[in-house]
């Protein structure tokens, strides 16, 4: 058993953590989420030009190759700085899913340009019915010709706003919670039809509600096999979950110091407040909870190399834990700074909303909880 | 003992809700309804003042003579009860909860002739002047310092986290009168007039975006002494007073129940992942069913001791154990609720819920409140002094560790 990073794996942390240290303090990150678009497209290129934006791709797709333990890795460091810019969105809900299931050519065009960070996707797949679970689809594709129409409305789509393209999970037959009869499809953000809602998320991201009134693809942009897609669709949002779990650990990380450094400095009654037992016990656990999470996350991305039902059980379990324990490491940590942890003033703020977010996006405790106890 | 309610009290029960549903205005129930906050909309909470002021009812928990209601406390959680279920917007405290009660207990006779009528009529909007950035949890270190000059006070100092400040005309705080004794022993209770020459006020943005508090700067302000409450250097008995009321004064367990019975309506209209609605999930509906069994202990732990304060005790230390169990209930049921309302909790929509903004929203408009009350209430815990400080005070008074 060896835990200890490739050559390539520590100068992929080595480079983004540089990065990240030098052009993105939280300064920095304020003034991006209250921007216009919500992140910064110079970033996007850098990202592109240093290599960020192909790990997740196969060599044969132009990529890195990177695996899910790189993923991992990437992410955490992206947590820690609560990185705006749409990289679960693009890489892995959008561009892994047109890997997934996309022809020969869809990959070849889509993902050089995803690569080359010059196209925005989001993967528009949660309703209101599903409550995250992708299984159900009340959105509907109807064959027309040689085309499809999609009707129907998709909730707080992440990067919905700012997507060149959306990847549209429909229902082509079956029932509106039949594991059979998804389709993926690939459409223009701006086609006729579409009306989207974007907005601010209370974490400082950006998302929209995205309604879909006959809307005309060619079946030319059906991805894979009409009716074949949940598990696909699955997939990538267990990968984008796994990323997300190691950006919730990343986050810990810097709330847990965050309040340690506070209560050293911070006096009253006479003596800094790191000093009463009482705090000290306090923040023994937040820390205990940051390790635990951490090894979570190596747990997953190493069980995810495991296949399909191994990745299930493993990247729920990781979801469970970090949902629970970020909650706590927020709740203290915001308690611990008191009035001044109330504040749009510290980050620490800005962490608690991060984690208070994660806990709601992909299925919460509660759902993988549930989901653990039925993967074999 | 026994549970059976007083025919009288049902009357009493039916003329509030009569009353209220005469009264209550759809804007007003709006305020009510969309408030994530203990401190609701001034504008709608002070409109509804002004109607129970003209019925006699602004204070129920005053003495009748200071135009209090004289209702005993079990006639005030009635009207506590009956204002929740039809979402009247809450009354703003600082004034009829804290500086009143205060006036009253420690005041002249001429600073009650002149404060109650018109912290009454809402003519004066009162703010509260203790927390300072160095003394929070340690109150007893302020800094804030009122240096004698005739018949006045010089006052120079901060205050932070005034909740309201910009909307007050009056503020009431705790100085410094003298800096050579134990820190308690030199602390005065003295009421401001907001626009004296010399106070500035800043804003202290929430976390849930929400102008609520701010920084209150005293530069050589000038106070005339007869705004002293109590004594000089005495200030520390007036807080104590006032704290408890701040505490004991009021009642969880009501706000508690009706957040409970509005998380049951989320769940009944959202659906599960699995099939049915949320209301179905076993899981879910576990951890409400939890939470409101504490709440049926806390409910009962406050009626005995309303009961012991109906045969004349004070809660003291008391009052620390509920503030500890109300706010940290209140506190598990907005995260019920943020799991509840799933990702339509992620917009930040905190413009479409200011009362009369008439913004569209996305989702349901039962999420656009759970997560800002969820990030709102954080602050329970750390106000009013800490659940930290209050365990303090448990161990030491009732304890005696």
């Amino acid at each position: 058993m060896n835990f200890d990073l490739s050559e390539e794996q520590q100068m992929l942390v080595d480079s983004i953590g540089k990065f990240l240290k030098n052009d993105y303090d939280f300064e920095v990150r304020r003034k991006l989420a209250k921007s216009e678009l919500g992140f910064s497209r110079d970033n996007w290129k850098t990202y592109a030009e240093l290599g960020w934006l192909s790990v997740p791709f196969s060599a044969d797709n132009g990529g890195f190759g990177g695996s899910t333990v790189d993923l991992m890795l990437m992410h955490e460091q992206f947590g820690k700085a609560m990185v705006v810019e749409p990289l679960i969105p693009t890489l892995i809900l959008g561009g892994r899913l047109i890997e997934l299931l996309g022809s020969a050519q869809q990959k070849e065009t889509l993902l050089s340009a995803v690569i080359q960070g010059e196209l925005q996707l989001a993967l528009a797949s949660n309703e209101r019915i599903a409550r995250n679970n992708p299984a159900i689809v009340g959105t509907t594709a109807t064959a027309a010709g040689s085309d499809y129409v999609l009707n129907g409305e998709k909730i707080v789509v992440l990067n919905g706003a700012a997507a060149d393209k959306l990847l549209v999970t429909a229902r082509t037959s079956g029932a509106v919670d039949a594991a059979d009869g998804i389709s993926v499809f690939l459409v223009d953000a701006n086609a006729p039809g579409i009306e989207r809602t974007g907005y601010a998320t209370v974490d400082g991201l950006r998302a929209a509600d995205i309604r879909f009134t006959h809307v005309k693809v060619s079946a030319a942009n059906l991805l894979g096999t009409a009716g074949a897609a949940l598990e696909a669709v699955e997939t990538v949002l267990d990968e984008a979950t796994l990323a997300l779990c190691a950006e919730a650990v990343g986050a810990m990380d810097v709330m847990y110091k965050t309040t340690v450094e506070y209560c050293k400095t911070r006096k009253q009654f006479g003596t800094p407040i790191g000093k009463f037992q009482v705090l000290q016990f306090r923040m023994v656990d937040m820390f205990i909870a940051h390790e635990q999470s951490k090894s979570m996350i190596y747990m997953a991305a190493l069980r995810a190399l495991e296949g399909r039902d191994a990745a299930r059980k493993a990247i729920s379990a990781a979801k469970v834990q970090i949902g629970k324990s970020s909650r706590k490491v927020g709740q203290e940590a915001i308690q611990l700074h008191g009035g001044m942890g109330m504040t749009d003033e510290l980050n620490v703020g800005y962490y608690f909303k991060r984690v208070t977010a994660f806990d709601a996006l992909f299925g919460n405790v509660d759902f993988h909880l549930e989901r653990y106890t039925q993967v074999a | 003992m026994d549970l059976t309610v007083k025919p009288e009290y049902r009357q009493f029960r039916d003329e509030v809700r009569a009353f209220l549903a005469d009264n209550l205005t759809a804007d007003l129930r709006e305020a009510g309804r969309l408030a994530t906050s203990v401190f609701h909309d001034v504008e709608r909470s002070m409109a509804w003042q002004k109607i129970l002021h003209k019925k006699g009812w602004a204070a129920p928990h005053w003495p009748k003579k200071f135009g209090g209601t004289g209702w005993d406390v079990v006639q005030r959680a009635i009207f506590a009860e009956e204002s929740l279920q039809a979402d009247a917007p809450a009354m703003i405290p600082m004034g009829l909860h804290m500086c009143g009660p205060c006036i009253i207990g420690c005041g002249t006779q001429e600073q009650k002739d002149y404060y109650l009528p018109r912290i009454l009529s809402g003519e004066d909007f009162w703010c509260q002047g203790y927390s300072e950035p160095g003394a929070g949890s340690d109150l007893a270190s302020l800094q804030t310092f009122a240096e004698s000059d005739g018949d006045h006070y010089i006052v120079n100092g901060t205050k932070i986290w005034t909740t309201y400040a910009h909307y007050a005309n009056k503020i009431f705080c705790l100085v410094r009168t003298n800096k050579n004794c134990k820190p308690q022993e030199g602390i005065t209770f003295l009421l401001i007039d907001m626009n004296t020459p010399g106070i500035t006020v800043e804003p202290i943005i929430g976390l849930d975006l929400v102008r609520e508090q701010n920084t209150v700067f005293f530069d050589n302000v000038r106070v005339p002494k007869a705004n002293v409450v109590g004594k000089e250097n005495d200030g520390w008995t007036v807080a104590k007073y006032l704290l408890m009321f701040e505490r004991g004064g009021q009642e969880y367990a009501p706000a508690l129940f009706h957040g409970l019975e509005k998380v049951k309506e989320i769940a009944a209209q959202e659906f599960g992942s699995f099939g049915g609605r949320l209301a179905d999930d076993k899981t879910f509906m576990r951890k409400v069913a939890e939470v409101e069994i504490e709440v049926t202990a806390l409910e009962f732990t406050e009626n005995r001791i309303k009961a012991a304060l109906g045969s004349g005790q004070s809660p003291g230390a008391l009052a620390s154990m509920t503030k500890i169990l109300g706010t940290e209930l209140s506190q598990r049921i907005t995260e019920l609720a943020i799991e509840a309302v799933g990702v339509y909790g992620l917009p930040q929509q905190v413009d479409a819920i200011q009362p009369g903004a008439n913004l569209p929203f996305v989702g349901p408009e039962y999420a656009l409140t759970a997560m800002p009350r969820y990030l709102n209430t954080r602050a329970t815990t750390i106000y009013g002094g800490s659940n930290e400080v209050q365990r303090g005070i448990i161990a030491k008074m009732v304890l005696g560790l």
